[in-house]
C-alpha cells in the first residue's frame, strides 16, 4: 500500500529526454544569423520574404517545442495552441480579396489605391532625397 | 481527508496525479491551462496585428522601406537578448524543479537582466523615431503600425519582468519552494511566448 502510494505520488511532470537547453539556444541563434545573411545578401523580393517567413516559423517553433515543453505536453494543448496559427491564417486570407487589385491589376503607372493624393512625408522626395529607382514596385 | 491526501488530490501541488478518467485536455496543474489559454487569445491579438498590418503594407505603394528608419543592427541584438533571456528562464524552472534555489535565483536574475536590457533599447529605438527622426503615430500607416506594434509588445515585456521579479522576490523570502515550481512553469510560458512575439514581429517589420 506505500510502496504503491509512493510509486502513484511520483510527480507526472518527469525530467524531459530531449535536446539540451543550450543547442537549442544555439540553433535560434543560427537561425537568427541565417536571417541576417538573407536580408543582407539582397535576394528578390519574393525569394526574401519566403526565406525569411520560413526561418522565423522554424524559430518560432523551436521556441514553442522545447522552450514552452509543448513537444511533451498532452495533444489536448496543441489544440489551444494551435487553434490561432489557424484563426489568424484564416483572418489574413478573408483579407486578401480586398487586396486582389493590387496583385491582378497591372499598371505602368504607380497605383492609385492607397496612394495619398500628396506625396507622403516619409517619401525621398519630400525628404531632400534623390526619387527612388525603380518606380513603385520596386519598393515591396 | 489526511493532509498528504489532499495535496495528492489537489492539481494545483507539484506531484498531484491526474485522476485516470481525467480527459487528455487537462495538463498537470489548472493554472498552466489558464495560462495557455491566455496565450491562445494575446496569439489571436497580435496575429491579427501582424495580419492587419501586412494587409496594410501590400496595399500602401507608399510603404517606406523600413531600413531607412529602423535600426537592424540594434534590433538584432535586442533579439539576441531576449533569447538569451528565454534560455536563462527555461534554466531557473529546471534550477527550482531541481530543488537548486541558488541556481534559480540565478537565471531568473538574467532573464529579468535581459528582459530590462531589452525595453531600454526599445526605449532609446523609440527615442530617437520620435525625436531625432520626428516620427509619431500619426505620421504614417507606417510609423503608426511600427509603434502599435512594438508598443504592445513593449507592454508585454514590461509586464513579463515585473511576473519575473514578483517570483524571484517570492523566492527570496522563501515562499516559492521546489514544491511550486510549477508557478515557475507558468510564469515561463508567458515569457516564451513573448519571445516567440518578437520573433516574429523584428521578421516582418523589421526584415521584410
Amino acid at each position: 500500500m506505500a510502496t504503491e502510494a509512493a510509486a502513484i505520488s511520483q510527480p507526472m511532470h518527469q525530467e524531459h529526454v530531449g535536446p539540451s537547453y543550450v543547442a537549442i539556444f544555439i540553433y535560434l541563434a543560427i537561425l537568427t544569423g541565417a536571417e541576417l545573411v538573407v536580408y543582407a545578401l539582397g535576394f528578390s523580393q519574393v525569394l526574401k520574404i519566403g526565406l525569411l517567413v520560413a526561418l522565423a516559423l522554424a524559430k518560432a517553433t523551436l521556441v514553442a517545442m522545447y522552450f514552452m515543453h509543448l513537444a511533451f505536453e498532452r495533444r489536448g494543448l496543441w489544440i489551444i495552441a494551435g487553434t490561432p496559427l489557424i484563426l489568424v491564417a484564416f483572418c489574413y486570407f478573408m483579407l486578401r480579396p480586398d487586396l486582389s487589385h493590387r496583385s491582378w491589376a497591372h499598371h505602368d503607372e504607380a497605383q492609385v489605391v492607397g496612394e495619398h493624393e500628396h506625396p507622403s512625408p516619409l517619401s525621398p522626395e519630400a525628404r531632400g532625397l534623390p526619387p527612388q529607382q525603380g518606380g513603385a514596385d520596386a519598393q515591396h | 481527508m489526511s493532509e498528504a491526501a489532499a495535496a495528492h488530490a489537489d492539481p494545483n501541488v507539484h506531484g498531484a496525479v491526474a485522476d485516470q478518467h481525467e480527459p487528455s485536455l487537462t495538463p498537470d496543474t489548472s493554472g498552466k491551462l489558464g495560462m495557455w489559454a491566455f496565450l491562445a487569445g494575446d496569439a489571436m491579438t497580435f496575429g491579427a496585428g501582424i495580419a492587419a498590418y501586412g494587409a496594410l503594407r501590400w496595399q500602401n505603394v507608399n510603404w517606406p522601406d523600413p531600413a531607412d528608419w529602423l535600426g537592424i543592427t540594434t534590433t538584432a541584438v535586442m533579439t539576441f537578448i531576449l533569447i538569451c533571456s528565454s534560455v536563462t528562464m527555461v534554466e531557473a524552472l529546471s534550477s527550482i524543479q531541481r530543488g537548486d534555489q541558488g541556481k534559480f535565483r540565478l537565471w531568473m536574475f538574467g532573464t529579468m537582466i535581459g528582459g530590462l536590457a531589452f525595453l531600454v533599447m526599445q526605449a532609446f529605438e523609440w527615442h530617437h523615431l520620435i525625436w531625432g527622426e520626428d516620427l509619431s503615430i500619426k505620421t504614417s500607416l507606417f510609423s503608426a503600425t511600427f509603434f502599435i506594434l512594438t508598443g504592445f509588445h513593449g507592454l508585454h515585456v514590461t509586464g513579463g519582468v515585473i511576473y519575473n521579479t514578483t517570483l524571484w522576490i517570492r523566492n527570496l523570502t522563501g515562499k516559492l519552494p521546489q514544491n511550486k515550481a510549477y508557478l515557475v512553469e507558468i510564469a515561463g510560458l508567458y515569457w516564451h511566448f513573448v519571445d516567440l512575439v518578437w520573433i516574429l514581429i523584428f521578421t516582418f517589420v523589421y526584415l521584410i
